[in-house]
């Protein structure tokens, strides 16, 4: 498993980022480099028609056992799954909660 | 490629005729397939076939029944249980006459620990569970109907539930949340970094991988080599 330990500094960031991208690369079956031109308006569950529920769950529990975080029912909304800027945003407050 | 086996029936329950996909020419070594479950079932049926292929190319023979109340069985499938899957897994090994087994995720559940082989990247019973019931909230959500993940655990305990279009009975959902694969002697993991990429069962849509159906393939057929005496 890859760990992400201090996401403060910017190579965590990057680290996030590439972490989610490959993530999503893998659910859709897209090559690295389609998955690294997403940006933060991107749009995800709702503007691509393969990203159904059972795909958005996996995604979702692949997240929990790379990134080591534990998403809840009231976690999961509509801002959060619909663009990459969302899911990014996310996985970095779950990571640095304040 | 399409046979049928004999299934002795639980409990001295009424026999019933299965069927399976296998690569069978009366070969030595005889490889058990317990396939993985429910949507990954979906994701993985192709991948699984093209293993079973090469394993056939390399003088292997496969064999892969359906589980009780998917596929083609009969049965149904909101009747079965954690017991009856390794007892029908375990009657159709000794019925084919299996040396080995495969075992493909959740599929490591119900691999007979009779039979030597390999689990391929494992699944336990509460992340399947967990996957599923999300699965579930998110589309309940969509259509603006509010399910938590604690109520539908109440609900499948209770009375069963039906996940993903797969109806699960109470006993399997309340085997499930404890269920852990465990490897018997001779039996050994293989984790997705062996077979390199991302897992298929991962897609969103049901894919195939030449290159990791190859890897495999060929880590059987070495760990075989290794262990012939």
């Amino acid at each position: 498993m890859t760990t992400i330990p201090n996401i403060d500094s910017a190579a965590g960031e990057a680290a996030l980022d590439s972490e989610l991208k490959a993530l999503i690369a893998d659910v859709l079956g897209l090559d690295p480099a389609q998955a690294a031109a997403f940006g933060p308006e991107s749009g995800l569950f709702g503007h691509l028609p393969e990203l159904d529920s059972m795909a958005v769950a996996g995604l979702l529990t692949e997240m929990e056992d790379r990134l080591g975080i534990v998403i809840e029912d009231d976690d999961v909304d509509g801002e959060m799954l619909e663009t990459y800027g969302g899911l990014l945003a996310f996985a970095r407050a779950k990571l640095n909660p304040r | 490629m399409i046979f049928t086996w004999n299934h002795p029936g639980p409990d001295g329950g009424s026999p019933s005729e299965e069927l399976l996909v296998a690569f069978d020419r009366g070969r030595t070594v005889r490889v058990l397939v317990c396939p993985a479950w429910f949507d990954e079932a979906n994701k993985l049926r192709r991948f699984t076939i093209e293993v079973m292929r090469r394993l056939d190319a390399a003088g292997i023979d496969t064999l892969l029944p359906d589980l009780p109340g998917c596929n083609e069985s009969l049965a149904p499938l909101e009747d079965q249980t954690l017991a009856s899957w390794r007892a029908g897994m375990a009657a159709a090994g000794e019925a084919l006459g299996a040396t080995h087994v495969l075992a493909i995720r959740a599929g490591a559940l119900v691999a007979p620990a009779s039979l030597p082989g390999w689990h391929y990247t494992a699944q336990t019973g509460p992340k399947l569970l967990r996957g599923m019931i999300r699965a579930r909230t998110i589309a309940a959500r969509e259509a603006g109907m509010a399910e938590t993940s604690e109520g539908l655990m109440a609900q499948g305990r209770e009375s069963g539930l039906v996940l993903g279009g797969w109806p699960i009975g109470a006993a399997m959902f309340r085997e499930l949340e404890t269920a852990e694969p465990a490897l018997a002697p001779g039996q050994m993991d293989i984790a997705q970094s062996m077979v390199g990429g991302p897992g298929l069962w991962l897609r969103a849509e049901p894919d195939e991988d030449a290159g990791q159906a190859d890897r495999l393939a060929a880590i059987i057929v070495e760990s075989i080599g290794n262990s012939a005496p």
